[in-house]
């Protein structure tokens, strides 16, 4: 294993692990937030079990969370020193400010945690409150820091070292608002499908528990709705990668030769020797018109850039289908879901509508770790697009290796760790009643 | 004053309240290991009961220092990460295990053999952490980390695989385990519990004195530099007066059960100790090749992130009281 694959292993490793930790620290605050509203405001104990259930899974995700992002902020200087003595200063701001949401988020976690009985019913729930939004804000901050590496911005180059830098314009940089619209979204779709999957599949058993009937209704109005929205901001993250990253949209598209009235490609597999992508249904036009909104506009194809500046095309390509069809079968559950609900006025409850809910539910995550396959490795060789190559970023530090499977061991252990623990504490029925005096104690 | 000095006040700032709050939550990790006699499980309940609502919120002054170190001071931080980078790795597995432990630990049921585990790797990682942070800064400190042109020439091991950075290294477990014992005595009104406390704290004291005296020996060959440079300044003599009158006030007010006035004295000296490094250093963010100001990014950072500081203290600064508040009334 060469030394720059180990550090992008490790580096594509600990982000696809943090990402998962992050995604329920911004999202599980909401569904807390939303069930312990039902309690105050209708007295519902439905709702107060929940919050205090989801509380103890939300305690452990958050805490491995916390630890797996310290490592990726130690491993931007551990792995690619050379990008951060260029870019630190760059592109630094939205880590600066994330820093402040770290400490809003970490302490008023720590008053909703600990503070059931030492804080008045409205300040408990304010705490959550904040936890939300300062969750939210923290994923907002970082994928700013991230589109800045694909679409640059803020800084002039001058004999190789940068000048002119202004942070401000930075933040702005064109790729900012899509890609932070369609993470957070990305974190509220994935998370909430993920929950209402694990309580549906309870309530297939135990059709009149309460408990799982609420939990469901929450967790798919936040993920649901968020799905729905998915396919939206998805279109608008594609037209700004068309127009900045060209290379990226080729790979993703299969596209190898320029073209004008560019068909849209689903499925198929890019073949790199052959230069053409086979098996893939052609929707004709289909490409200039949702990259460009012109049926006639032309696309540029992979034959333009030099082999050494392309990115790997079938994983891109093929990371992007599975990404968008887990968007459009969560987006079809949705709707359907909405269709019930609108019809009858209740939770859709049929046990195939739930089954269909359980079956949908781990989407959301796969879609989310392809969707950043899609744009890390969509951006190769770059690690700032067009301005810095991966390989000239990398530490000298031999071994790379070492460290590589030392955090994947540790990782590893740590998720079926965290898949004991949730089983246990958070997904068990309780007895509505009897549990939420058992929860006091 | 330069604004490269403002960051660099900042992140001694940000260092100094990592050391007293997450510092202490390791401390904690080390006398759970370290708890003994018929109180064994008081006093562990005591220490979780302690860090519980709190050690997300301390831990996160590391991450300022760090955040601050690649935009303000790019250089080093490639430069530190590069030549450091193994026992920083170790301190970051120590980090994720110390804090996942301590959470499974608190969630993980009430199953003996299960806690028993959890509390152990809990307790080892508090060992680990604050040795390699200690070892790190003891490198920094030694002027063994050289650079030419912006890049480090040194190899990977020998910056701090040495007996100063390792001496140091104690001497930072043993300050941490000082602090925790002397807070813990404020974390329970339990008298026979208290004493254990106190009795953990005068012997962390004397681990201290000790491991200081270790460091200042090995510093005439470990970090020659700073050894001249305390020598020479005016201000090195009274400086370490104060620090040393400070830490015999601690173990006074220890000694006669003024626990509140032992924490004041216990917080101040660790900051003395963090400071007196800092200035012993200074103008060298990495002795002897690079200055704070070689190393710091250009003005138009450095003001905006200024800004961002300013009107993140007021958001963060107010909500840290009120959790302090909440949790540590006494
Ligand atoms: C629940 C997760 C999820 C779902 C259902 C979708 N996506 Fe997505 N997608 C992500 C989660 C995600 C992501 C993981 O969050 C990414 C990576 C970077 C980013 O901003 O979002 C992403 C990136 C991403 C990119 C690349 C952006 C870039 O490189 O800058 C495009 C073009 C799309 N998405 C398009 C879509 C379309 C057309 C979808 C249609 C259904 C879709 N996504 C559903
Ligand atoms: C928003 C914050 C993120 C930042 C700042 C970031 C930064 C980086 C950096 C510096 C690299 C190494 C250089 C390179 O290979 O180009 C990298 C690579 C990578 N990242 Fe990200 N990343 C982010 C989010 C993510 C997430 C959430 C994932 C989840 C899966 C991810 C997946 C990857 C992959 C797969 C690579 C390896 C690409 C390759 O080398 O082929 N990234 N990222
Ligand atoms: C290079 C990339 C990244 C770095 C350096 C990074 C850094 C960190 C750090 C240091 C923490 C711990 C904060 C604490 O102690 O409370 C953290 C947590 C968090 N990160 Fe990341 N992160 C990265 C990628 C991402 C991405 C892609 C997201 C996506 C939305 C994200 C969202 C969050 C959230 C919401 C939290 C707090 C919740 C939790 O701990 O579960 N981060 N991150």
């Amino acid at each position: 294993m060469s030394d720059l694959f180990a550090a992008r292993s490790q580096m594509a490793m600990s982000l696809a692990f943090h990402i998962v930790f992050a995604s329920a620290g911004i999202a599980m605050p909401v569904l807390m937030a939303v069930a312990e509203a039902l309690w105050l405001r209708q007295g519902d104990e439905a709702g107060r079990a929940l919050a205090r259930r989801w509380a103890k899974g939300t305690a452990i995700l958050f805490a491995v969370g916390a630890v797996s992002g310290t490592v990726l902020s130690f491993e931007l200087g551990l792995l690619w020193p050379a990008f951060m003595a260029f870019a630190g200063p760059v592109f630094g701001m939205p880590f600066a400010l994330e820093g402040f949401a770290f400490f809003v988020e970490a302490i008023f976690l720590g008053v909703y945690l600990y503070g059931w009985d030492r804080v008045s019913p409205r300040a408990h729930w304010l705490a959550g409150a904040m936890v939300a939004l300062s969750g939210t804000l923290s994923g907002i901050f970082v994928v700013i820091a991230n589109a800045w590496m694909n679409t640059p911005a803020g800084f002039r180059l001058e004999g190789g070292r940068v000048v002119e830098v202004e942070p401000l314009a930075a933040m702005a940089n064109s790729a900012a608002l899509s890609e932070a619209l369609h993470m957070t979204l990305a974190a509220f779709a994935a998370v909430g499908f993920a929950v209402a999957a694990i309580h549906a599949h309870r309530l297939r058993r135990e059709p009149r528990n309460l408990f799982h009937r609420r939990a469901v209704a929450i967790a798919l109005t936040v993920g649901g709705t968020a799905a729905l929205l998915q396919p939206l901001s998805g279109d608008l993250s594609a037209r700004v990668v068309a127009r900045s990253q060209p290379a990226k949209l080729a790979a993703l598209e299969g596209q190898f030769e320029t073209e004008r009235g560019a068909p849209l490609r689903i499925g198929g597999w890019p073949d790199e020797a052959a230069r053409r992508t086979r098996y893939a249904v052609e929707i004709p036009y289909g490409l200039s018109l949702l990259a460009f909104h012109d049926p006639h506009a032309e696309v540029r194809g992979l034959d333009e850039f030099a082999r050494a500046d392309r990115p790997p095309v079938a994983v891109v390509h093929v990371a992007f289908q599975v990404m968008v069809a887990c968007g459009a079968a969560m987006a079809l559950t949705a709707l359907v879901g909405a269709g019930l609900f609108l019809r009858r006025r209740r939770l859709p409850d049929a046990a195939w509508y739930l089954r269909l809910v359980t079956l949908t539910g781990p989407l959301g995550f796969v879609a989310m770790e392809a969707g950043w396959t899609v744009t890390e490795v969509g951006r190769q060789p770059w690690i700032v697009q067009g301005v810095m190559r991966t390989s000239e970023a990398v530490t000298p530090m031999p071994h790379l290796a070492f460290p590589f499977v030392s955090f994947t061991i540790l990782y590893l252990f740590l998720a079926a760790v965290v898949i004991v623990l949730l089983r246990r504490q958070v997904f068990a029925s309780p007895r509505l009643g009897a549990d939420a005096a058992a929860e006091k104690g | 004053m330069p604004l490269e000095l403002w960051l660099a006040g900042v992140v001694m700032v940000s260092l100094n309240l990592y050391a007293l709050g997450a510092g202490a939550d390791f401390g904690g990790g080390v006398w759970d290991m370290l708890a003994r006699g018929p109180r064994e499980r008081a006093q562990r309940e005591t220490i979780a009961h302690a860090i519980g609502p709190i050690w997300e919120a301390n831990h996160v002054w590391l991450i300022l220092v760090i955040v601050l170190l690649f935009v303000a001071f790019p250089v080093a931080f490639a430069a530190l990460a590069t030549a450091l980078h193994i026992p920083l790795t170790l301190m970051l597995i120590g980090i994720v295990l110390r804090g996942s432990a301590f959470t499974f630990r608190g969630y993980g049921g009430q199953d003996d053999a299960v806690q028993r585990r959890w509390g152990r790797t809990f307790a080892m990682a508090s060992v680990v952490t604050p040795l390699m942070l200690g070892v790190c800064a003891g490198a920094v400190a030694s002027g063994a980390i050289r650079m030419r042109g912006g890049r480090v020439v040194t190899d990977f091991v020998s910056a701090w695989l040495a007996p100063f950075p390792l001496s140091i290294g104690l001497f930072t477990l043993a300050l941490f385990a000082f602090l925790a014992a002397v807070y813990l005595t404020l974390e329970t009104e339990d008298r026979p519990l208290q004493d254990d406390f106190r009795r953990r704290a005068l012997l962390a004291a004397l681990a201290v004195g000790a491991m200081a005296l270790v460091c200042f020996l090995l510093s005439s060959s470990g970090a020659p530099s700073i050894r001249r440079g305390l020598a020479r300044e005016w201000w090195s003599l009274p400086f370490q007066a104060v620090t040393g009158l400070v830490a015999a006030g601690a173990i006074g007010a220890l000694w006669t059960r003024r626990f509140p006035l032992a924490r004041v004295l216990a917080m101040a000296q660790v900051t003395l100790v963090l400071w007196g490094w800092g200035l012993a250093q200074f103008p060298y963010l990495i002795e002897p090749d690079l200055t704070f100001e070689a190393a710091a990014a250009p003005a138009t950072v450095l003001r905006p992130l200024l800004a961002a500081l300013g009107a993140g203290a007021v958001v963060a600064g107010p909500s840290l009281l009120y959790l302090y508040r909440v949790f540590k009334a006494r």
